[in-house]
């Protein structure tokens, strides 16, 4: 599982590459907050999972963490390209409910 | 019914086995020729099992083995995973979505809610300190 995050504007986009699964979670959390609490003046925030080829409800724990923190600070939060997999773990899961999903 | 073909798997209950549970499991259930949703499915299903046994039944002891059970159908895939673990109090309660046991990080509860959404059918039995053995299975419907 790569990361790999780009600053433009007010966004930050953080892109994930691979496999999200409970082997990787816990880097995965540990990157992100690092990344928001250096970019709090940002006024969104994308997950890109254009590269990401699965992903099981261990991301949706992570992701749901994510968003709680964020709109602590009042900084919105996208998911963009899931693919046909990942998407529908984020149906089921109910987290289409809560985050955009572009 | 006897089943068409079988497959046994025995791993250490360490994440970084997670993925391949999932493959192989995957890569067997093609003898069915499923689709590539159902495929998804299957890997998807399996993987939250495997993590179960892993973060709940064991409580992270990588050196314990989980073992996983295949059998092949004419038109479906039968999926047995079982662990020694610590097992499930209430079996009921384990089962509704966002309910976990898991007393840090942020686990989402919806493990058994996403097996029960992609197969065809879960069954769950388990004893306090003895173990836990999931039962899935999923209908194949064969891509002509």
């Amino acid at each position: 599982m790569k990361l790999l995050a780009k600053h433009t504007n007010d966004t930050l986009t953080i892109f994930l590459e691979g496999e999200l699964d409970d082997s990787c979670v816990d880097e995965i959390r540990e990157k992100s907050e690092q990344l928001i609490n250096k970019n709090k003046h940002i006024q969104h925030l994308i997950y890109d999972f254009s590269k990401l080829t699965f992903m099981d409800s261990t991301g949706i724990g992570m992701l749901l963490g994510r968003y709680n923190k964020l709109k602590k600070l009042k900084i919105p939060m996208t998911i963009a390209n899931p693919n046909k997999q990942v998407l529908k773990v984020i149906m089921i899961t109910g987290l289409s409910e809560i985050i955009n999903i572009k | 019914m006897e089943p068409l073909n079988c497959m046994k798997l025995e791993i250490s209950a360490k994440s970084s086995n997670e993925a391949f549970a999932r493959s192989t499991v995957a890569a067997f259930s093609m003898l069915l020729n499923p689709t590539l949703e159902e495929i998804n499915d299957i890997k998807t299903a399996v993987s939250e099992a495997v993590t179960n046994c892993i973060i709940h039944a064991y409580e992270g002891r990588d050196m314990e083995t989980i073992n996983i059970t295949t059998r092949l159908f004419e038109d479906n895939i039968e999926i047995i995973i079982c662990d020694t673990g610590k097992g499930i109090v209430d079996i009921d309660k384990a089962m509704q979505p966002f309910y976990t046991t898991a007393s840090s990080d942020e686990r989402s509860g919806m493990g058994f809610t996403m097996i029960k959404a992609l197969m065809s059918s879960l069954h769950v039995e388990s004893a306090v300190n003895k173990g836990t053995t999931i039962i899935m299975s999923k209908i194949i419907n064969s891509e002509e």
